[in-house]
């Protein structure tokens, strides 16, 4: 071919890897904190997913209703999560994020207001009080753009400093990284290829972001991009690093069903946060039959209360529409199987009788636009059609809940955004990603740049390592005996989508191990036709890999949690177990099998747990737990009585 | 929804004719392909459906196939879209379709072009400028203030209205000096931030940006996926304030004396600044390939000769951390200064094994 096997040498403090929220968040803090900083991205600069975020940034600033506060926010949050999450990240997550989206502000973000000036805050599924920042529904875009203009401006200030646009942050476009290096348990650089030329290039750095965002392209109904094939996660495996919650995968409950080319595409959870409602093929409005005991007492039974609470929130129950993502995905599952879905296999999401259609198309323009001209639908008229969609992974690289570093046996490894793990639990509330991203961004870059400060010496990257990293990425064109890559991906969605979807069983789960094994032999032998410039079927035949890795992650700790929790429900085990709360589910890589460990969760601090009355941990705490409770909530007692 | 049916009602699948433009910058040519198309099926998905069948190694770009992302913008039948916003049922039946690369930038590969002079054009623009004493926290604005930015920042960097702009489509010479509608509504949105503290957006977009290039023919709202009012509500209230502000009958007399007033507004706008360096020469047209800079002021720069009182980076000392130390990232560091763009271990010339450029006729050998 025409390339050659020249490799690109940089030298950087801190590589992020991944340009979305989270990636450009960690740039800018590790370049404030003076490091050279480099951001790899896999597209072109300002297309990453985070784009596709519609609904808003959960931050409890309380400009809409002033009793909202972080306690309440951490409320919501582990009760989404159903008290898997790490409670320090829910914590960190609930305080910090107001100062993250009002820091966005000094950037040049335009949120939408309220009439006093402040920035006006939505509704949205599990969220108590209004507390999503939103640009109508393009709040993601806004969050990009944004932080992308400030690293231009960044950039704007080093050129005047130091005569270059790039003296101290580069943006490396469509560029992949294949593997993760190392010196002894040290991480000191990256090796990757640029997508345009097929080009190596290597960075040598001592410390590394990940913020490649999840793992749903792995499914064949996603919301998500082609760039979601868990990159990330398979490169923190490789290192040396853990992950853990992999079997928690959210099914956002509302993604576009017809027509089949935009089978999967989000439909923003705000057009049930503004009044639309879910109705089956008889025009039942299902969701009364759904409610959860656990959720009781924050849902109405019954549709006046709930029409009422859009008004008057103080004095109603919320629609129950509004329930966390995983209850309303398998409710609408449910209906579609009992025979009440509409003729695409999806339910009907109504706004059209709801509200005058001048008000549509200005709460909701770019749901109205897509819908019109994906699908020549007319919101304002007609119903949608929508249905279950894999949208989000809970699970990722388990990380230090204050620094984002991640555990395991690397060093110098951080993670933050999607790609890591625990912040969510068990379910993700809508709204608390971009928040997360912001809140842990920031976190992860300031501490890989102070990281790099109290290295004595940088770590070296191993010549063996790197010639071993570009035979394994020229492998796929050197052969022409191997399947197709495209092949390979649709066989894989095939068996996540059918054997590991929203509703698991353990034969099934078996049945897909084996299968992922049979899958790893022939991804062992892929190949790609054509060259190395611009060649897409190289690029997927790279990511299967660690689509597959990660792909096993979650079969394996599907078949090991025996009970339903959030973004897991195994049908053979239909219930919250207590005692399965208290373990958090560890990947490892041993060679080249995925190891699962049982690993107890951090105790919740004794003023974080007081947060919750009796009745509702009761929930969700063993019995043991529950006395312990009861003993802290006896001692606070004795000392208020001294 | 009724209309449409379930995919199983619908029609079965169709083969149509696709002419895609296959090649990189060496040349290439439209190539002819069959293939399957169902209904409610947009081009972007056919293309998807070649990848996975004939042309495994067809590069294309796409991200979110929602319309959201704008990166899958080509030009299809010649009209430049985004091909996950272009629907099939748009086409006659048996109408071939033919899908060809963004016109104005240079080709990388098939449907894949070099667009990296619009975030050249984005890096030349200045920044939100946040108003000083203000604390996070403490931004009030008002709806209705916000909305007329917002307008702007719907845009989504497709780069079609760059790509339609008859400026730079068919003069490559102007690309130096002309930033394009993007990069106007760019200004424009920072002009109507309520809170922006930089004044001079208008100045900056004439005399730097090269608003004055644009005669408003509109193509670039045309071709707007995200239907912004690029024109209407962007460029002309930028040309007309800025005229506003400028008004002075011996500049009017100038500007109908010398083409669209470009030499008199330039030289005005430069005259509040520190920088001396913007002068008149930089109308349409005039142009040089002179120290191959995209700093149009460098380009000036060379043209005259030596200057002396050009203002160069002051030399300045590396950062220091809070405690008034030297990180020490600056002292492990095996070099110093700003990383090179090329590789830090690249030395000029490149040896000749390690250029990636082959003949085309020489390649075809392998």
């Amino acid at each position: 071919m025409t390339n050659t096997t020249r490799i690109e040498r940089h030298h950087y403090d801190v590589v992020v890897i991944g340009a979305g929220g989270a990636g450009l968040r960690a740039a800018i803090e590790a370049r404030l904190a003076g490091k050279k900083t480099a951001i790899i991205s896999k597209s072109l600069f300002g297309k990453a997913h985070t784009v596709m975020a519609e609904g808003g940034a959960a931050a409890a600033m309380g400009n809409v209703n002033s009793r909202d506060n972080w306690q309440v926010h951490f409320r919501d949050t582990m009760r989404g999560g159903k008290f898997l999450n790490n409670f320090r990240m829910a914590e960190l997550h609930a305080k910090e994020s107001p100062q993250r989206i009002w820091e966005l502000e000094t950037y040049g973000a335009l949120f939408d207001r309220t009439k006093d000036g402040k920035i006006s805050q939505r509704n949205f599924g599990g969220h108590e009080y209004p507390r999503l920042a939103h640009v109508g529904d393009r709040t993601g875009l806004e969050l990009i753009r944004t932080l992308q203009q400030k690293i231009v401006s960044l950039q704007q200030e080093d050129k005047r400093d130091h005569g270059s646009y790039e003296a101290r942050i580069k943006v490396f476009a469509e560029t992949t990284i294949t593997e993760l290096l190392l010196d002894g348990d040290r991480v000191a650089g990256a090796f990757g290829y640029y997508r345009e030329s097929g080009e190596f290039v290597l960075f040598e750095a001592p410390a590394v972001v990940l913020a490649t965002g999840g793992v749903g392209r792995s499914y064949k109904v996603t919301s998500n991009s082609w760039e979601y094939t868990g990159d990330g996660h398979a490169l923190a495996l490789r290192a040396g690093a853990t992950l853990i919650n992999m079997e928690f995968l959210q099914f956002h409950p509302t993604g576009m069903v017809w027509p089949p080319s935009v089978k999967g595409i989000l439909v923003t959870e705000s057009v049930r946060g503004d009044g639309g409602v879910l109705k089956n093929s008889d025009g039942k409005r299902f969701m009364f039959d759904y409610v959860p005991d656990v959720f009781r007492k924050q849902y109405a039974d019954n549709e006046a209360e709930a029409d009422r609470w859009y008004s008057d929130p103080d004095n109603n129950r919320r629609p129950p529409e509004l329930l966390p993502r995983d209850e309303v995905a398998r409710a609408i599952n449910s209906e579609v199987k009992a025979g009440r879905g509409t003729p695409a296999g999806g339910v009907y999401l109504d706004i059209a009788s709801r509200l005058p259609a001048e008000e549509i198309r200005r709460r909701l323009p770019s749901m109205y636009h897509q819908f019109k001209e994906l699908a020549d639908v007319d919101i304002t008229k007609e119903p949608m059609e929508v249905g279950p969609t894999c949208h989000y992974v809970m699970g990722g690289v388990e990380v230090d809940p204050d620094s984002g570093a991640a555990y395991g046996t690397v060093q110098g490894l951080f993670a933050a955004g999607e790609v890591s793990g625990g912040m969510h639990g068990s379910n993700r509330l809508g709204g608390n990603s971009l928040s997360d991203l912001l809140v842990f961004g920031k976190r992860a870059g300031g501490h890989a740049a102070s990281y790099t400060d109290q290295l004595t010496a940088r770590p070296k990257v191993s010549v063996g390592a790197v010639e071993t990293a570009v035979e394994t990425a020229l492998a796929p064109l050197q052969r022409d005996t191997g399947e197709n890559p495209y092949s390979l991906q649709q066989d894989l969605q095939a068996v996540m989508g059918d054997l590991v979807g929203i509703i698991r069983r353990e034969g099934e789960l078996v049945d897909a191990l084996s299968r992922l094994a049979e899958l790893r032999e022939r991804v062992a032998k892929v190949s790609a036709s054509g060259g190395r410039r611009y060649n897409p079927g190289w690029h997927l035949a790279l990511d299967l890999r660690n689509m597959l890795v990660v792909s096993e992650c979650t079969a394996k700790a599907a078949l090991e949690r025996q009970e339903s929790r959030g973004g897991h429900t195994r049908e053979d085990f239909p219930t919250m177990d207590p005692k399965w709360r208290r373990v958090n589910l560890v990947c490892a890589l041993d060679g080249d099998t995925v190891r699962l460990t049982h690993k107890p969760l951090p105790r919740i601090r004794p003023e974080l747990i007081n947060l919750f009355d009796r009745a509702e941990l009761a929930k969700y705490l063993t019995d043991e737990e529950l006395a312990e409770f009861d003993a802290l909530a006896a001692d606070a007692h004795a000392e208020k009585e001294r | 929804m009724g209309n449409n049916g379930s995919p199983a009602a619908g029609k079965p699948a169709a083969k149509r004719q696709f002419r895609i433009w296959r090649g990189d910058e060496t040349g290439g040519d439209l190539q002819d392909y069959m293939v399957e198309v169902n209904e409610g099926e947009v081009v972007l998905d056919v293309i998807h459906r070649l990848q996975a069948t004939d042309a495994p190694d067809l590069a294309c770009r796409w991200n979110c196939k929602a319309g959201k992302c704008g990166s899958c913008s080509m030009e299809i039948n010649g009209k430049p879209r985004l091909s996950c916003m272009t629907r099939m049922s748009t086409f006659e039946e048996g109408e071939t379709v033919t899908v060809t690369p963004l016109r104005t930038f240079p080709v990388i590969r098939d449907l894949v072009t070099d667009v990296s002079f619009n975030y050249e054009k984005a890096r030349e623009t200045p920044a939100f400028a946040p108003p000083p004493g203000v604390a996070p926290g403490d931004y009030r604005m008002q709806q209705v203030d916000v909305e007329r930015s917002q307008e702007f920042r719907k845009c989504i960097e497709c780069f079609l209205c760059q790509n339609v702009c008859h400026v730079i489509r068919d003069h490559e010479e102007n690309k130096q000096s002309f930033s394009g509608p993007r990069f106007f509504i760019r200004a424009a949105e920072l002009d109507m931030h309520p809170l922006d503290a930089k004044t001079d957006r208008k100045e900056y977009a004439q005399a730097e940006q090269g608003l004055g290039y644009c005669n408003i023919t509109k193509c670039c709202t045309e071709v707007c996926p995200e239907h912004i009012k690029i024109t209407d509500n962007g460029i002309i209230p930028m040309k007309e304030r800025v005229v506003d502000r400028r008004y002075d009958p011996l500049v009017w007399l100038g500007s109908k004396i010398f083409r669209r007033g470009d030499t008199p507004q330039s030289t005005a706008s430069s005259a509040g600044k520190e920088s001396v360096v913007h002068s008149g020469a930089r109308q349409a047209g005039v142009h040089s390939h002179a120290g191959g800079s995209h700093d149009p002021a460098a380009e000036v720069q060379a043209q005259k000769g030596v200057n002396w009182h050009r203002e160069v980076p002051h030399p300045t000392a590396p950062a220091v951390d809070a405690s008034g130390k030297l990180p020490l990232t600056e002292l492990t560091f095996d070099r110093a200064a700003a990383p090179s763009p090329f590789g830090d271990d690249v030395t000029f010339p490149l040896p000749p094994e390690h250029l990636n450029f082959a003949h085309p006729s020489q390649d075809e050998k392998h």
